[in-house]
């Protein structure tokens, strides 16, 4: 067995024994890493359109709240029906809950195609704009829909996130993201990044890579959606507005565009610094972005990038 | 439409716009397999948007390219390069975050034969030594000549029937231009592969090829052998610096 597919199983083992031994663990500590975790996700997907393929999407959050409504209106309206009155056992729970998080998933990457396939065709900026533009208008259309609670947003999702699905999809979309770019076919997302013109000349099919990686990248966005609903147990449409978008742009940018590893932890320092700050609340945010400003400052590259950055062309 | 069979490439009134600016009007040329040919031309002429539309990157307004009997005008970069036309574009953009060896590796993307893959890296060794060498540095820290070497290189890669070279000798120190020269020299000598040049260097590009074409403001002005035209009084003025 290669050796990428070995650390996920041991990622999944770990999952497991951690989550085994959850109750053992504050509540407050749980929550934390809960948060943390689907923030790796989200930035680590992200990471892929943004960092690796060179893309700029600022819809991230859009797609996220497509897997976030989809999954739960699956647990809230087909729950009684699948699992009866009592609930089901932990397995069938267990089961229940993987389908609704694979259609969360599933429709936030329909979503990315149908996004995705029109504007990649488009370069630089125009991609920007219009997934900005799709994060738009997916909040409006939750916002109206009746069936899903409107502006109210939807309550009573049952509460089926547990730090195992959490740390279990962190493997994954890490395991999926690596294996990707580390291929050969991956080094075409690389090369599209390095010089567009250059990849088509070789025979890549550069908008065939951007849409993968985009429609990839929204897959992610939509399980850490449905993951975030079943462990926050309600959501509404403002919770994923632009600004969550930013917030997880700002993690890929942090942590070193195309630099998984830089990213992971700038997504646990900025999901960690406003907990760490909250014993000064009146200044948190100013705190927080004064941090931002410096290390955008001092780290341009990314915090933890070490790498080469973007030889002059 | 009839095409000779003896060219392999094509060009039948050929006209190409950005938005509303012309940049190449009905031009038509073609190529002999195994021959030199080289377009050369001012700045602004239209040699690299020849280039670019033939490769698939650009889109003609009309005209017609044929490449072995095939009409290629519609189709998009990634089946022309299966077609086997390589393109080294203009400013040697190389993937500078990769290493050489991925760099080769992604001239041969469309190749599926392992086999062939390693016979062209074995090719692209022989003829650049220097890219040996450097297998596994990042093309980004590689210097100007070594780049285009890694361009011209990457291009071998996909098992060209045609090459073309977009300004081989633009930006690089004077010594590596004569051996990247004589490397497109040889390349085309011992292998017999077909190879359309553009170059602002007429001098250099006249010597090394067997016929050329001379764009002016996006037209044919002049047309010939190499030998000849390094002879031509009108040509000589022009480009040769007199």
């Amino acid at each position: 067995m290669p050796r990428p597919h070995l650390y996920l199983l041991a990622s999944l083992v770990v999952a497991f024994g951690i989550s085994y031994f959850s109750d053992r663990i504050d509540p407050y500590h749980l929550d934390v890493l809960t948060g943390i975790g689907i923030n790796i996700i989200l930035a680590v997907s992200l990471n892929l359109v943004n960092g690796y393929t060179g893309q700029f999407s600022l819809g991230h959050a859009g797609f996220m709240s497509v897997g976030a409504y989809l999954a739960a209106a699956v647990s809230i309206f087909l729950a009684p029906k699948f699992l009866g009155p009592d609930g089901g056992t932990v397995w069938q729970q267990g089961l229940f809950f993987l389908g609704a998080l694979l259609t969360g998933g599933l429709s936030a990457a329909g979503a990315g195609l149908i996004v995705g396939v029109p504007s990649l065709r488009l370069k630089g900026d125009y991609l920007a704009l219009v997934t900005l533009g799709f994060g738009e208008i997916i909040r409006v259309i939750f916002q109206n829909v009746e069936k899903l609670g409107g502006a109210l947003g939807l309550n009573g999702i049952p509460a089926y996130t547990s730090i195992f699905w959490v740390l279990a999809f962190v493997a994954v979309t890490i395991f999926t993201v690596t294996c990707l770019v580390n291929s050969t076919y991956g080094r075409g997302f690389l090369a599209t990044h390095d010089d567009e013109i250059a990849a088509e000349a070789v025979g890549l099919n550069t908008t065939r890579y951007k849409i993968v990686a985009f429609v990839t990248a929204a897959f992610f966005a939509g399980i850490a959606g449905g993951l975030y609903g079943h462990f926050k147990m309600t959501i509404t449409p403002t919770g994923f507005d632009f600004t969550k978008s930013i917030e997880i742009v700002v993690m890929v940018i942090l942590g070193g565009m195309g630099n998984t590893l830089g990213v992971i932890l700038a997504a646990v320092l900025l999901t960690l610094l406003p907990e760490l700050l909250r014993p000064i609340a009146e200044y948190r945010m100013v705190i927080y972005s004064t941090l931002l400003i410096a290390l955008m400052l001092v780290r341009p590259q990314g915090l933890f990038n070490f790498h080469l950055g973007k030889a002059k062309s | 439409m009839d095409w000779p069979l003896t060219q392999m490439l094509t060009v039948k009134n050929l006209e190409v716009c950005y938005g509303a600016i012309s940049a190449l009007g009905d031009v038509s040329f073609s190529i002999a397999a195994g021959r030199i040919v080289t377009l050369i031309g001012a700045n602004g002429a239209g040699k690299t948007t020849a280039l670019r539309t033939i490769s698939g990157l650009l889109r003609a307004k009309s005209g017609h390219i044929n490449f072995n009997g095939e009409d290629l005008t519609r189709l998009p970069p990634h089946q022309i390069v299966a077609r086997g036309i390589c393109h080294v574009p203009e400013g040697r953009m190389i993937f500078s975050n990769l290493s050489v060896d991925e760099n080769l590796a992604m001239g041969a993307y469309l190749q599926r034969d392992k086999a062939r893959i390693a016979q062209n890296r074995d090719y692209v060794f022989s003829i650049f030594p220097r890219l040996k060498e450097r297998l596994t540095q990042a093309a980004g820290t590689l210097s100007g000549g070594e780049q285009q070497m890694l361009a011209i290189g990457r291009a071998l890669m996909g098992d060209p029937k045609l090459l073309m070279l977009d300004e081989p000798s633009l930006g690089i120190a004077p010594k590596l231009i004569s051996t990247i020269f004589e490397k497109i020299v040889e390349i085309n000598r011992n292998h017999g592969l077909t190879i359309l040049l553009v170059e602002q260097n007429a001098r250099l590009a006249l010597e090394i090829s067997h016929e050329a074409y001379v764009l002016e403001t996006g037209r044919v002005v002049l047309h010939g052998p190499s030998p000849e035209l390094r002879t031509n009084p009108e040509l000589k003025a022009a480009y040769l610096g007199g």
